[in-house]
């Protein structure tokens, strides 16, 4: 048998709008996912057992389930509780949900990488404890885990795939709706393959490039911390 | 007027006590200098000012504030009293006018002109101007540690107090920190130090407290220094020749 | 129709964990496979190795698993393959399991202190020689921590054999849903199985990791 991509390069436009919705997912629950996991950092790093417990379960019943069955438990328990969400909200928030936890996990590692000395200047010079983690300790935290943040990022676009499962119509949903209309399976998924490459790549300039932008000094030196 | 008053201070780290009632008091426009071996408790008395060390039991005073009250305003304490470690701990994110713009800006709430205006001001002070905009690691220790000197002189503080400053760095680099020191001495700022150059207590400090295992063993003037009365700040001051 | 969760949903429910660790078994070998012939390219002094390789790798990880199932359960039989959803749900995951795991043992060659290459070379070792009773004990050592960790991973993404119908846990969950729709429940049992199968591996990772971490370590001081 021959490979044929006519009648699937033809459905351009559905691949087109899945791409849209995946790079929304993507790039949505990236920022909220790093806020959340910040967050549960701080907490997991807080003074208050309360708080380092709940963030402590939170990242380790994340950590240990499929996100197929996370995004399944979100689904049916939003709507159990009586909120009828749409696949997208439903996505972004199970999305969300998931790379926090990882996240949070990345970020305690950079923030555990702080050097006491810099905590203790903070606090003299009579930063708060909030204001010590904004402006003593974040940057460089990121700054160290950065590539493992971007690498967790990129984990993240591609898990948004599953997303299709609850008929969030991303790229792979739109991929299944076009296999099944021009019975050429082989030929989609391996274009949609080359596109979820090109984004992933994509994505890693993007972080080199934000990376130049919000570690300066890396920018000029161009050296470690 | 006493700004700082430590009375029969104690401390332990777990089962191992380090303070054993020690007492002191700085006037204002001091120079104090803390000396002793290492392992006597100087520079954990000194921490204690600060309240990064809680103390077990006494009293601290530090321009009014009850430092050993569990209810102590700690950002109102740090207004006051600056610190400079060993380590430097410059923020190495930050330039080096970042650095010292920091806390102006952030616990002062100055706008960026005037915490500018003041970090160039404090640089200058440490004849640091020309380096305000290169980041810590592109400087040498001697001029990171006159850095996070003018980091702690932006929040114009009360008391400043130093933990063996120059104790990472060799003796040319110690000698243009200890130069900039002695010049904050001779504007009236007060200050504690712990220290290890003698000569340099022996020249600038108007008090001289040698600790020796967890206590005042001998305090005075700058003279105990080179007429020492106890046999073990005789050993440890020839030790220092 | 029954509505309620009754023990031989249970049972079923079991009955498709068990089938999980087989799938992940079956992942963690031929990946651990792939991986090891992955890793030795990438170390590889031959360069179309070493581009192959990290080709192959950048590839798997641009692309989501759940794609690479798809490609491989819908695109096969059109090739003229004809394969069952637990061939096609293994062969995916054998692929992704492969590229990732490589990339862990690439680190872990790499990591074996350069003075070890130099020491086997002094003493006349050929390179395989050196590769296989020098530098691949001391790998192993490192890499077993990550290891462990990755098959946590392994475990969680067999789930995704669901989509094409394999009656693993997630499948079992969904059929017995089918039959007494009560999602909610089901689902957070089967999270809770999924954890009870993944969590001992991560904390048996953490372990390793904390000791691994102290031995690198003399292990560095050492060839110092």
């Amino acid at each position: 048998m021959t490979l044929d991509f006519t009648a699937i390069l033809a459905r351009w436009q559905m691949l087109l709008d899945g791409l849209a919705l995946t790079v929304q997912l993507a790039a949505v629950t990236t920022l909220t996912g790093f806020l959340i996991g910040t967050l549960c950092a701080i907490a997991r790093r807080s003074d208050v057992s309360a708080l380092r417990w709940v963030a402590s379960v939170y990242i380790e019943a994340i950590r240990n389930t499929p996100f197929l069955v996370q995004i399944f438990v979100v689904y049916f328990g939003l709507s159990s509780l009586g909120f009828s969400f749409s696949a997208v909200t439903v996505a972004i928030i199970a999305l969300t949900i998931n790379v926090g936890a990882y996240t949070a996990e990345i970020m305690r590692a950079g923030f555990d990488a702080i050097h006491p000395g810099q905590w203790e200047a903070g606090e003299c010079l009579g930063l708060s404890r909030t204001q010590t983690y904004w402006h003593v300790a974040l940057r460089p935290a990121m700054e160290r885990v950065y590539p493992s943040l971007t690498s967790q990022f990129i984990l993240l676009m591609l898990a948004s795939s599953v997303t299709s499962q609850i008929s969030a119509e991303e790229l792979t949903a739109a991929a299944n709706f076009i296999q099944s209309e021009t019975y050429r399976p082989f030929e989609t998924y391996i274009v949609v393959a080359l596109i979820y490459l090109a984004l992933s790549l994509a994505m890693r300039v993007v972080f080199w490039a934000f990376g130049l932008a919000v570690f300066p000094r890396r920018r000029r030196l161009g050296t470690n911390l | 007027m006493s700004v700082v008053v430590l009375k029969n201070v104690k401390k332990s780290f777990g089962s191992l006590p380090v303070l054993h009632g020690v007492s002191f008091a700085v006037a204002k426009g001091e120079v104090l200098a803390l000396i002793g071996a290492s392992g006597s408790g100087k520079s954990t008395a000194l921490r204690c000012i600060d309240r990064l060390e809680i103390v077990d039991s006494g009293e601290i005073e530090v321009c009014g504030h009850m430092v050993h009250d569990p209810g102590l305003d700690l950002r109102r304490l740090r207004l006051d009293v600056g610190i400079v470690f060993q380590s430097y701990n410059l923020f190495p994110h930050l330039t080096i006018k970042e650095n010292v713009t920091l806390a102006p800006r952030s616990v002062k709430k100055l706008d960026r002109r005037a915490a500018d205006e003041i970090a160039m001001q404090s640089l200058q002070k440490v004849g640091l101007a020309e380096k305000a905009d290169n980041y810590p690691e592109q400087l040498s220790g001697g001029q990171q540690q006159r850095a996070a000197i003018a980091r702690s002189l932006a929040m114009e503080p009360k008391v400043m107090l130093f933990d063996e400053v120059t104790s990472a760095l060799d003796p040319k680099l110690t000698g243009e920190v200890l130069k900039v020191i002695e010049a904050l001495a001779a504007s009236g700022m007060t200050m504690i130090m712990v220290t290890h150059e003698m000569g340099f207590a022996r020249r600038v400090a108007d008090q001289v407290v040698f600790m020796h295992e967890g206590l005042v063993h001998e305090a005075g003037s700058a003279d105990i220094l080179t007429n020492p009365s106890t046999p073990e700040l005789r050993e440890f001051v020839s030790n220092d020749l | 129709m029954n509505t309620a969760i009754n023990s031989g949903h249970l049972v079923f429910l079991l009955n498709g964990a068990m089938w999980t660790l087989v799938l992940s078994l079956l992942a963690f070998a031929g990946g651990g496979l792939g991986g090891f012939v992955v890793a030795l390219g990438r170390t590889s002094p031959i360069k179309v190795l070493r581009i192959l390789s990290s080709a192959y790798v950048q590839l798997i990880q641009g692309t989501p698993l759940l794609v690479i199932l798809f490609l491989t359960f819908f695109g096969l039989p059109t090739l003229g393959f004809s394969i069952t959803p637990l061939f096609a749900a293994a062969l995916s995951l054998t692929i992704y399991v492969s590229a990732y795991l490589g990339e862990i043992w690439r680190g872990c060659i790499e990591s074996v202190p350069k003075a070890q290459w130099e020491a086997a070379e002094c003493l006349a070792l050929s390179r395989v020689q050196r590769m296989f009773k020098v530098i691949l004990p001391q790998a192993v050592r490192i890499a077993t921590p990550p290891t462990v960790g990755f098959s946590v991973q392994i475990i969680k993404n067999t789930s995704l054999a669901s989509v094409v119908g394999f009656v693993e846990l997630a499948r079992a969950g969904q059929l017995i849903n089918n039959s007494i729709f009560e999602p909610f429940a089901i689902y957070m049992i089967v999270a809770l199985l999924y954890f009870c199968l993944c969590f001992p591996v991560s904390a048996l990772s953490k372990r390793l990791e904390r000791t691994g971490a102290a031995r690198l370590r003399t292990l560095k001081a050492a060839s110092a």
